[in-house]
């Protein structure tokens, strides 16, 4: 069961960055008493350094409890867990904790203390300098989109959702470890703000490069962002584990099958990525500047919207040729129907979010929130009909 | 009653203020006793619900019962008067805090262990903070019964203005004795508003702004 699966054709970009560590599980048990049958029962599976490990499964599987005793929230009945070469499996678990990223769903913020407070915990546990614990709280705070002038004295009840289940990532990168667990983070948010979420962890790791296993119930969320994906059935017995494209084309066993869902041809979108496609670039105005010279570069390129962007150069509306050329100055107006897409979101998501502000097309977003050029239904249409044609040659 | 008021104010004012001390003094005490009961109880269902038990039953005891059997083993004086005001102090608090420190959501719990924190320190910072509003509710609550209790600890020839209710009741109908056992009630009753409003301040400036309602 634990045998290395061939490395596939990578779905990530080879130039990423990894700085996580792998993570071997050997033989882990866990019984608990009164009860016949172990929770987890004779796991040994490994996963490779930066890489996103997807646990999905029906509730009461194991995938939780299996995912717990690899920071010890849970102690392992029998076993080994190995985090890079060292055996983790006896030291001490507050310590080997700080070393391991953990979210849960909505955060688990702590709501008596700002978000600066919550985010710097670990840091400070761990005994860093103040200025630099401050510095760090900016740095992530921007990693996760949020504005640290903004948002570093706000309490958790004074954020919304999502913003609260950003500054729970936000708390679990503060020191910098190599290993990031995730519990059904998104499970508790709306599913747009969970697209989102999902886009931006995508955009995060592909900067951080840490190694990431993350718990779901939901299979197309495990498409999403895994990189590959472990099927567990009841004891946590692992019936599949690979890449989501090998998944969706050969499930393992009927069980999986079943799990994957109809339609599957149609998942495909699910694993098309935005940031496979040619990109359009836009015509772009800054809030502020004369809307005739925006006028004149958009009718020069052909286009027939502008992209509104902010002064930190993030999009935040985008008119028509014509209803810009009846204003004098770009107004600093924020649409809050801005149909946004991440580049690592998928055709599906984009196909969706575009569906959902009625238009055309859809505004990506690269690093940081700034503009990374404009998907369109037609880019996309042109994707299904050639998945059609390869799938019929 | 003015006159009595006026002739007697160095001896009121001295009385009122050894009944306060004596009150915040068992009421932190108290307080520190219920936490740590508190703290070693709370995990435990069998050992929660033991001390919900002790408190409920404790309330019961009679304080003239309590301090009556106290003086046996201690005589007369300020043991056991404090003895007997601390034990009540202690009663309310420790079922506040039991179901305060109960009361904290699961999942911040485990996210604390989750990053790192140990069992003392999530119990330090995360965990009573956040009961914190609960216990002072139960505080309060200590607060205001014991200035009534602590009067009766005159009988064991406490300090406080249990005296003036005493010796005014015990000579009743004679001269200022019933000046001397309005007195007492009234200045306790004042004495008690006026340490619930400070309490409440204090509520105000230690409840974190996260959790404040």
């Amino acid at each position: 069961m634990s045998d290395p699966v061939p490395t596939p054709v990578a779905p990530a970009a080879p130039e990423r960055r990894v700085s996580g560590v792998p993570i071997r599980l050997e033989h882990v048990t866990k019984r608990y008493p009164g009860q016949d049958r172990p929770a987890v029962d004779d796991v040994s599976l490994e996963i490779a350094a930066g890489e996103t490990v997807m646990f999905v499964g029906p509730s009461g599987c194991g995938k939780t409890t299996l995912l717990k005793m690899i920071n010890r929230l849970i102690e392992p009945t029998s076993g080994r867990i190995f985090l890079g070469d060292e055996d983790v499996t006896n030291q001490d678990p507050d310590r080997l904790r700080r070393r391991i990223g953990y979210v849960i769903q909505a955060g688990g913020l702590f709501p008596h203390m700002t978000v600066a407070t919550n985010v710097g915990m670990v840091p400070r546990m761990l005994g860093w300098e103040k200025p630099r614990i401050a510095e760090r709280i900016d740095e992530l705070l921007d990693l996760v989109g949020l504005d640290p002038d903004v948002y570093r004295d706000r309490y958790p009840r004074e954020l919304s959702g999502g913003q609260q289940q950003r500054v729970g990532v936000a708390r679990a990168l503060a020191a910098d470890p190599p290993v990031l667990l995730m519990d059904e983070p998104f499970g508790a948010v709306d599913p747009i703000t969970r697209h989102r979420l999902q886009d931006e962890l995508i955009a995060i790791q592909g900067e951080i490069g840490k190694t990431i296993v993350f718990v779901t119930h939901d299979f197309d969320e495990a498409l999403k962002l895994g990189d590959r994906i472990v099927v567990f059935d009841v004891g946590a017995r692992i019936v599949q584990y690979d890449t989501p494209e090998a998944i969706l084309a050969d499930p393992a066993e009927e069980y999986v099958a079943k799990f994957v869902g109809a339609g599957a041809t149609l998942k495909q979108l699910t694993l098309t990525r935005v940031n496979s496609l040619e990109l359009r670039p836009a015509t772009t105005a800054t809030v502020g500047e004369a809307a005739a010279a925006a006028v004149a570069r958009a009718r020069a390129a052909g286009d027939e919207l502008i992209v509104v962007l902010d002064r930190r150069g993030r999009p935040i509306s985008w008119p028509t040729v014509a209803e810009v050329s009846r204003m004098t100055t770009i107004p600093a107006t924020v649409d809050e129907k801005l149909p946004v897409v991440g580049l690592g979101s998928t055709l599906s998501d984009a196909l969706d979010t575009m569906l959902a502000a009625s238009q055309g097309g859809a505004v990506v977003l690269g690093r940081r929130d700034r503009l990374a050029g404009v998907v369109t239904v037609e880019m996309i249409m042109d994707v299904v009909q050639r998945t059609r044609q390869e799938a019929a040659g | 009653m003015w006159d009595f008021l006026v002739d007697r104010r160095g001896q009121i004012a001295y009385q009122a203020f050894q009944h306060v001390s004596l009150v915040v003094q068992c009421v932190l005490l108290g307080t520190l006793i219920a936490l740590v009961l508190a703290a070693l109880v709370y995990r435990n269902p069998v050992a929660t619900s033991l001390a919900n038990g002790l408190s409920a039953v404790g309330l019961t005891i009679p304080a003239f019962a309590l301090l009556g059997i106290l003086l046996a083993p201690f005589g007369f004086g300020i043991a056991p008067a404090v003895i007997a005001v601390t034990f009540y102090a202690t009663l309310p608090v420790l079922r506040n805090a039991v179901v305060g420190l109960a009361g904290v959501d699961r999942s911040v719990i485990e996210s604390a262990r989750g990053i790192g924190m140990s069992r003392p320190a999530t119990l330090l910072r995360i965990e009573l903070p956040l009961a914190w509003p609960v216990i002072l509710a139960g505080i309060r609550i200590s607060t205001q019964m014991v200035m009534g209790i602590a009067a009766i600890a005159a009988y064991v020839l406490g300090p406080g203005l249990g005296g003036f209710i005493f010796t005014g009741l015990a000579r009743l109908g004679g001269a200022n004795a019933l000046e001397s056992a309005l007195v007492g009630t009234i200045a306790i009753v004042v004495l008690a508003l006026v340490l619930d409003l400070l309490l409440l301040v204090v509520g105000r400036l230690t409840t974190p702004r996260g959790i404040r309602v």
